[in-house]
């Protein structure tokens, strides 16, 4: 015999709940809980109400660029909702769903997309990085915070987040090899939303699918109909015990779709078909929880008033609060480059505003120590 | 004290920190049972064991990456890559993320880490193997570069990166990894980082380099009549102006020399300082000795590119004479 198969590969796609109301209960039966379906979904009509008001204030000049997350909303929920408070969510910008349902203050956000560094200051209890703004570096973050919690037996695993044009970096395929090699826990979570801003999915992987991708490094892949909260909760599941027990990674292809542009620089409408767009907005994964709560009579018009009059509530509540803090201050521009300020770069800040940069302050007819904004 | 060379004096100063720090990790390419392809971490997988010297894939962002990963938990990783030449790669993982981290999150998350490189030529190495990018690094806002010229000062800078709270780019002058040797202390000390070395002290002339350099520098003064003062910069970055301030401002002519290309090498920065600082006290320009704007050439020529002693000499006859 000489050729012998040495490989057979097989990749599951997992749908629990699909866009037309069929649920299979053999997977979803228990797997959320009716009361935290409940809050899940509103937390979901928040969101997307956020994003909506997000790119208004961004047309209105209130804010800067901002990537919209509308459709995207099912992926980094049904992750968060998965993993403990105590695992790191390492995201980059298409994750607010579940950096919200971690605890962010959704104010955060804004702030970072109106510009100030603050924030990115996200409290050290909820477990989870900034948002990376370099396509695919930030899962060898998640691997070092993983290897990290392995090397100090925490019971901790890292979850990353990444789209499908990030899957093209080298960072990408590093990640995943340490991971694998090393046997650390990190569960490597594509939002495979099919564009990268302008460049279709075929054009960063030309394989019948990306998590097949998971497995050229020897780790578990799963691919779910991302659109599909209950679908993500179930493979999340998976790959977390499979990182809690025998500390392996796993890769999940999560499929969804951004029903917006990639930001607010960018227009969509020059790159694909609207009926494209129209066919993701009929598998909207807001839409479908909605109408199975329906179903199941847990859910229903006067209480989608309710939601709807409290998400307006908060969200105004959060620009506001986002609107409401202060400007940063120039010293900030030098006070954090380091743990102690270089004298050279004291002589900077303290002379900024009194001295063309790089001018000794003794030089100076009027030297001036303090600062001004 | 025991007499060291430059590579013991670091295989020392890493076996006290991870002695004295389980934070402290080792992580690279033939780190592990290899000790490093200069022997740079031998023993230490044996002495520390595989969770802490940790042969990696091969792969420089990665190690870089995951270091950051591993920094912002709270150790403190000393990666190496293996020759400057192939920091490269991991560029983006350094000035994206690394530089950046603790000024874009306001101090919520930092990344103390110290990358270990083995730098410049004179070791008839193959090709991206003999570079000194130090001025690249020096250059991105948030990182501090190093590079020691002695057994003494590699110790005791060493220990002090492993410990500073950010990410610190340990340049060792492979030319002088094993060239000499030095009394060092077993006992612990540090060298400060930010602080440069008056190497001999002189009152005519002032020479500013670092590196493997250095040792080029004491030989062009051992034969030169001027009264010369060396200053070893030892970091490049925060460097210790005020060191070369003293010095011109006492001697008013100054030679800078460097192995890195001279077109926007540190030696500009440090000249422009000079003029900015001590231009009433200058007897004549600020020269610079350092390497050709050009690819490091294979090693046939490589000692033609890198400054030697008689290039120094003749800058300090030329500038003696201005």
């Amino acid at each position: 015999m000489p050729i012998t198969k040495v490989l057979e590969a097989q990749i599951d796609h997992v749908s629990i709940l699909d866009e037309h109301g069929n649920f299979d209960e053999a997977l979803g039966k228990g797997l959320i809980p009716d009361e935290d379906l409940i809050k899940l979904y509103g937390h979901m009509v928040i969101c997307r109400l956020l994003d909506e008001v997000a790119f208004k204030l961004q047309r209105s000049g209130r804010m800067g660029t901002y990537p919209q997350n509308m459709g995207q909303e099912a992926p980094s929920l049904g992750a968060a909702y998965a993993l403990e408070s105590t695992d790191w969510m390492v995201t980059c910008y298409r994750e607010n769903c579940g950096l919200f349902w971690r605890g962010l203050p959704m104010e955060k956000i804004l702030q970072h997309w109106m510009g100030d560094e603050r924030g990115n200051d996200i409290p050290r209890e909820l477990h989870a990085t900034p948002i990376a703004v370099p396509i695919g570096t930030q899962m060898l973050h998640a691997t070092g915070l993983a290897w990290a919690a392995k090397y100090r037996k925490e019971d901790r695993v890292a979850c990353t987040f990444f789209g499908d044009g990030a899957t093209s970096e080298g960072d990408f395929h590093e990640a995943m090899n340490f991971a694998a090699n090393l046997d650390i826990p990190v569960v490597f979570f594509c939002q495979n939303n099919q564009w990268a801003i302008s460049v279709p999915g075929k054009i960063q992987c030309s394989a019948p699918t990306v998590a097949q991708r998971g497995m050229a490094y020897g780790m578990d892949c799963l691919r779910c109909d991302g659109n599909d909260l209950f679908a993500v909760v179930h493979c999340m599941k998976k790959a977390i015990a499979s990182g809690r027990e025998n500390n392996r990674p796993t890769f999940i292809e999560a499929v969804t779709y951004r029903l917006g542009d990639h930001t607010t620089a960018d227009d969509a409408r020059r790159y694909r078909d609207a009926e494209e767009v129209e066919l993701w907005k009929a598998r909207d994964p807001i839409t479908r929880i909605k109408e199975y709560m329906k179903s199941r009579k847990i859910w229903d018009d006067s209480k989608q008033a309710e939601l709807d009059e409290h998400a307006d509530q908060a969200v105004s509540a959060a620009v506001k609060r986002a609107e409401g803090i202060e400007s940063p201050t120039t010293n900030d521009i030098f006070n954090w480059m380091y743990a102690e300020l270089p004298e050279s770069l004291a002589v900077q800040r303290d002379t900024m505003r009194t001295s063309s940069l790089g001018q000794d302050p003794s030089q100076i007819e009027t030297p001036q120590t303090s600062q001004q904004n | 004290m025991a007499n060291l060379t430059l590579v013991q004096a670091i295989n020392l100063a890493l076996v006290q920190e991870m002695e004295k720090d389980d934070r402290v990790i080792i992580l690279g390419e033939d780190v592990g049972l290899n000790g490093g392809v200069f022997r740079v971490t031998e023993g230490l997988f044996k002495r520390f064991g595989e969770d802490r010297v940790v042969d990696t894939p091969l792969a420089e962002s990665g190690i870089i990456g995951t270091s950051i990963g591993l920094a912002m938990a709270g150790l403190r990783p000393v990666p190496e890559i293996q020759f400057e030449g192939f920091l490269g790669p991991a560029y983006d993982q350094i000035c994206s993320h690394a530089a950046r981290m603790r000024t874009r999150t306001r101090g919520a998350f930092t990344v103390p880490l110290t990358i270990r490189v083995p730098v410049g030529g004179g070791i008839h190495a193959p090709e991206l193997h003999s570079d000194s990018p130090e001025a690249i690094y020096a250059h991105q806002p948030g990182l501090k570069v190093v590079m020691p010229a002695s057994p003494y000062d590699a110790k005791g800078l060493l220990v002090s990166a492993i410990r500073d709270p950010d990410p610190v780019i340990f340049f060792e002058p492979k030319r002088i990894y094993r060239a000499f040797r030095e009394e060092v202390p077993e006992d612990e000390y540090t060298v400060p980082i930010g602080k440069a070395r008056t190497v001999c002290e002189g009152t005519d002339l002032t020479i500013v380099s670092w590196g493997a350099s250095v040792v080029q520098c004491m030989q062009a003064i051992e034969r030169s009549s001027t009264s010369i003062e060396l200053i070893d910069m030892r970091t490049i970055y925060p460097f210790d102006i005020e060191a070369v301030e003293e010095s011109v401002s006492k001697t008013g002519r100054c030679v800078i020399v460097h192995e890195a290309p001279k077109t926007c090498g540190f030696g500009a920065e440090i000249a422009t300082q000079i003029m900015e600082r001590c231009f009433l006290h200058l007897e004549a320009p600020v020269q610079r000795v350092a390497g050709f704007d050009t690819i490091m050439p294979y090693y046939k020529l490589e000692n033609e590119y890198l400054p030697d002693a008689d290039r120094i000499e003749k800058a300090i006859q030329e500038i003696g004479a201005y």
